[in-house]
């Protein structure tokens, strides 16, 4: 049962990004992007990450689509010119992915992870634990990201804004 | 609701490395085939996404909810970098009018 939704979701999470790659229209590939972050969202819950889940939906699926959609919008690319893709390209794309994905197979299989599972507590990766974890332990790097936040914002205002010779 | 526990047991570690290193590799292929930068910056987060993924099942299975927070800070982080690479695309496709990657070579030589 529970293999059964994790081969749905894998499948469904590696699909939607091979489409991603290579969706001809734009928006077409931010969509399957979309699906791929939703099934990933999906293998958290599986994996009794629920906070990771919803943040996963709000931030990836909410926020993040939504800034390409309107870049997408705002730049109006039907306009400009085709981008024509070389095949000598994909081959060569193809063969290098390939290749890395190898070398990762080989490392995994040379040392296979045989792992028991520890026992979770009930509470795991519940907001009220991840909570606690986040505004004890690492507060510092909290809100050291809000100022990293800040300055993100700021700097991409200035960047878009017209500059008035 | 699902026992959660009994995932870990279904479920054998290997296969998230196995998924999410695939994942990994579809966004290495992607960012060396297209020539379009906005979905070069959507193969950077799907790679993100996929180190999101393994460093949530390491945590998940290790029964350490310290990969869990790891997890939270690269997407405040991805979330960063995305707005700001955005706002790049915009100004350069101002300047030259085309999101095409290989004709953003005024800084190469």
């Amino acid at each position: 049962m529970i293999r059964d939704i994790f081969i749905f979701l894998s499948v469904l999470a590696l699909f939607s990004a091979v489409m991603t790659v290579f969706a001809r229209n734009l928006v077409h590939s931010i969509l399957y992007l979309i699906l791929c972050f939703f099934a990933i969202a999906g293998h958290y819950l599986l994996l009794n990450a629920e906070f990771l889940a919803i943040v996963n939906i709000i931030v990836y699926g909410g926020a993040i689509m939504v800034l390409f959609l309107f870049a997408v919008m705002l730049l109006n690319l039907n306009k400009t010119k085709q981008i024509t893709l070389s095949r000598i390209n994909l081959f060569a794309a193809v063969i290098s992915g390939g290749t890395l994905l190898l070398v990762f197979v080989a490392a995994i299989k040379k040392n296979s992870f045989t792992v028991t599972p520890a026992a979770l507590s009930s509470d795991f990766g519940s907001v009220k634990m991840l909570g606690k974890i986040l505004f004890n332990e690492y507060i510092l790097p909290f809100e050291i990201s809000s100022i990293l936040f800040l300055s993100a914002m700021i700097g991409s205002i200035i960047l878009v804004k017209k500059e008035h010779r | 609701m699902i026992n959660y526990q009994s995932t870990l047991q279904a479920v054998p570690l290997n296969w998230y490395i196995l998924v999410s290193l695939t994942l990994f590799c579809i966004g290495t292929v992607g960012i060396i085939y297209r020539r379009n930068s906005i979905v070069i910056i959507m193969c950077i987060e799907l790679m993100i996404n996929s180190v999101n993924l393994l460093l949530a099942a390491f945590s998940a299975y290790n029964g350490n909810a310290d990969g869990q927070i790891f997890v939270f800070f690269i997407m405040v982080v991805a979330a960063a970098e995305v707005t700001v690479g955005l706002a790049l695309i915009v100004v350069m496709y101002r300047n030259i009018n085309s999101t095409d990657i290989s004709l953003f070579n005024n800084l190469k030589w």
